[in-house]
């Protein structure tokens, strides 16, 4: 953990709505250079569309998004495609191109933005995929990849031009412990080694805790909670507490909003 | 009342924020043509899975329709004794009509289906997103060539169908059924004019091509990102693109042939 | 590297097919061939009726075709149709009394313009006009004189 310095990406009393459905209603948020910060939250939060208007793909009804000194949605999209070139994100599902190998994936970015010869653009693949583990898979199709061999070579790809920051989505999900370990430590020490930093949105507490220097709990579209892990991890406040534990019922209601038991029974419709 | 006039403002406003969705991203598209100068190799790909793989059906095809054709105009010439047109009749409705027609329907069925499929399940899968998040401009690297692609190679695709199409019904109808061989060519050549069927078939194509590339590319990029919304969308694909050729085939052939 | 360059090859086959065929389409199948451009020289010839004659339907003397009407027009002052013909250039020697008729290919087949030698020593040249003209046959009033006439004979008969 390096020292406190400027927050590197600044969201300031971010609105966004989809339809009639709002997502946000006001989150403000810093994310500090060279950590791993956490935003946690039960699914449909819209933790993967902050993600999205950070990287600029989708636009805030109302607030600003600064990152590193600049406010993403004000950029033209020559600007913008500049800056993205500084930020890697990792998709869900990796998002890796299913019709081209796995070397040519991770040369994918470094082929369109960099302009360096074969030979070079080679020697930088193979580290890259040395990185993550995956040399030896240089050679197979996406389709051929487990779901966390997927990840990791969309982790080098999206380490191929050295980016400032990584933004990671739900990269725990759906993994199986061994892979789960090589996912969490893979991150943490690119993050250290790399001198990244990195966001990581997800929903599974234990694994998330392990790796963050601070954690921010969005519900509702706002930020209800956030500290260090183990505070939030002794929080007494109800909300942070149902989430963090996994409790059943609590400020988050087990039933959806319905009428009284009793009454829908005995009603017509 | 005001439900009806409120739910008929709501389905205007859907179509025409369809239509302009539809223009802005043709736009973009062509925005992104001038890239394909510099790296012909994206377009070439492009063309090897629009048309080449697309050539089988519609030889098979183009070939089978003027076979038809000459049996049929065969039976109908022969009752007034004017089988020696039988090749006016075959070229004409294949340069004219069927070759752009049917080859524009073949490749919306073919080609444009199989587009919609691969950029929604491009999109459905966050490559697409990916991509962007690379700062690679999708419609520039993908929809771009496939467009292109599409329109180049939908005119070749026409012709390849009226001409295989003029050999199959001279196969009939010379080969088989015994018209005479140099009137069937000379008469033919009488009759179809260069400019007006030769020149109007290839532009029909053209805007087939354009149309059913754009249509195919549209429904794939805006595909709901589920394997649902996929299939949905490659099935509007062919519905629109069939509807869009017949349709634009009417004011076409009004346009061109109607004085 | 070899199966881009296969696919580079099929594509190359690809438009050249798609070119063989335009050629096709062009030589083969239309008029290319036979049609000369737009040279040639403009000669009028009126008409009182010229039936279904249309633009672009060929000019013929002893049956080869020597040109195309360019034009129909109508002069509303003599109520007639006034036929623009083009004729190719290297037929320059047109008596200029020859005789302009439209006639029917076959019983149903399209009208042309049909053009018999007259025996001046003139030749038409750009801008004259042919004066001595048949105009079309009307199938409906051969019919009706034909009617007629056998009407009044069966009259006479009685």
């Amino acid at each position: 953990m390096t020292s406190v310095s400027k927050p590197l990406v600044k969201v300031r009393d971010l609105y966004f709505s989809r339809g009639d459905k709002a997502i946000f209603e006001g989150v403000d948020l810093d994310i500090y250079r060279g950590w791993i910060t956490a935003i946690m939250g039960p699914s449909g939060t819209g933790k993967t569309t902050l993600l999205k208007l950070i990287g600029g793909q989708l636009r805030p009804d109302s607030g600003t998004i600064e990152v590193d000194g600049v406010d993403v949605h004000r950029l033209g999209s020559g600007d913008l495609y500049r800056l993205r070139k500084r930020m890697g994100m990792l998709f869900q599902s990796g998002a890796l191109l299913t019709d081209i190998s796995v070397f040519d994936n991770v040369a994918y970015p470094l082929r369109e933005h960099t302009g360096l010869p074969e030979t070079m653009i080679r020697k930088l693949v193979l580290l890259k995929l040395e990185a993550v583990g995956l040399r030896g898979a240089r050679d197979l199709m996406p389709g051929e990849l487990s779901g966390g061999m997927a990840r990791r070579v969309a982790l080098a790809r999206a380490m191929a031009l050295d980016p400032m920051m990584i933004m990671y989505d739900e990269p725990f999900t759906g993994q199986d412990p061994i892979s789960l370990g090589v996912l969490v430590k893979l991150i943490s020490s690119l993050n250290d080694a790399s001198r990244l930093t990195s966001i990581i949105v997800s929903h599974d507490v234990e694994e998330t805790a392990q790796i963050a220097d601070y954690i921010y709990v969005i519900s509702r579209g706002k930020v209800v909670d956030q500290g260090m892990p183990d505070q939030m991890m002794n929080s007494d406040a109800p909300w942070t507490r149902q989430f963090m534990k996994g409790l059943p019922d609590g400020p988050a209601a087990f039933h959806y909003p319905a009428p009284e038991l009793e009454k829908d029974l005995m009603g017509r419709s | 009342m005001l439900d009806v006039l409120a739910r008929l403002g709501r389905i205007g406003i859907g179509i025409l924020g369809h239509i302009g969705r539809g223009h802005l991203l043709l736009l973009s598209i062509l925005g992104g043509i001038p890239l394909l100068a510099r790296r012909p190799r994206l377009l070439i790909a492009q063309i090897y899975a629009v048309g080449v793989l697309s050539m089988l059906i519609i030889a098979v095809s183009g070939t089978f329709v003027g076979m038809v054709l000459g049996l049929q105009g065969y039976y109908i010439l022969s009752q007034f004794g004017a089988e020696q047109t039988l090749g006016v009749m075959v070229a004409a409705s294949l340069v004219r009509e069927l070759g752009p027609v049917v080859a524009a329907l073949l490749f919306a069925g073919r080609a444009g289906s199989a587009l919609t499929a691969e950029i929604g399940l491009m999109g459905a899968t966050e490559q697409l997103s990916g991509l962007e998040m690379m700062a690679v401009n999708p419609i520039k690297r993908i929809l771009a060539p496939r467009f292109l692609a599409g329109v180049i190679s939908m005119p070749l695709l026409a012709a390849v169908f009226s001409a295989l199409g003029v050999m199959g019904g001279y196969f009939v109808g010379v080969g088989l059924l015994g018209v005479d061989d140099g009137a069937f060519w000379s008469q033919m050549q009488t009759k179809i004019d260069l400019h007006e069927d030769v020149y109007n078939g290839v532009i029909k194509s053209l805007v087939f091509g354009f149309v059913c590339t754009w249509i195919a590319l549209f429904q794939g990029y805006y595909a709901t990102p589920t394997s649902e919304g996929v299939s949905r969308a490659t099935t509007r694909t062919v519905v629109h693109s069939s509807l869009a050729v017949l349709g634009l085939d009417f004011i076409l052939t009004a346009l061109m042939f109607g004085d | 590297m070899s199966h881009s360059r296969s696919v580079e090859v099929m594509v190359g086959a690809f438009m050249a097919a798609g070119f063989v065929a335009l050629f096709f389409l062009a030589m083969q199948v239309s008029n290319l061939s036979t049609t000369s451009t737009g040279e040639g020289y403009l000669v009028a010839a009126r008409f009182d009726n010229i039936g279904s004659l249309k633009v672009r339907s060929p000019v013929t003397m002893a049956g080869v075709r020597v040109g195309r009407v360019s034009g129909i027009e109508y002069d509303s002052e003599t109520y007639e149709a006034v036929v623009n013909l083009r004729i190719e250039s290297r037929f320059d020697k047109i008596p200029d009394d020859s005789f302009a008729k439209i006639f029917t290919a076959g019983l149903l087949g399209e009208q042309y313009v049909g053009l018999d030698p007259g025996g001046s020593e003139e030749y038409l040249k750009g801008g004259d006009e042919i004066s001595l003209t048949q105009p079309a046959l009307v199938l409906e009033e051969i019919i009706g004189q034909f009617l007629f006439s056998k009407a009044q004979e069966d009259a006479t008969d009685e």
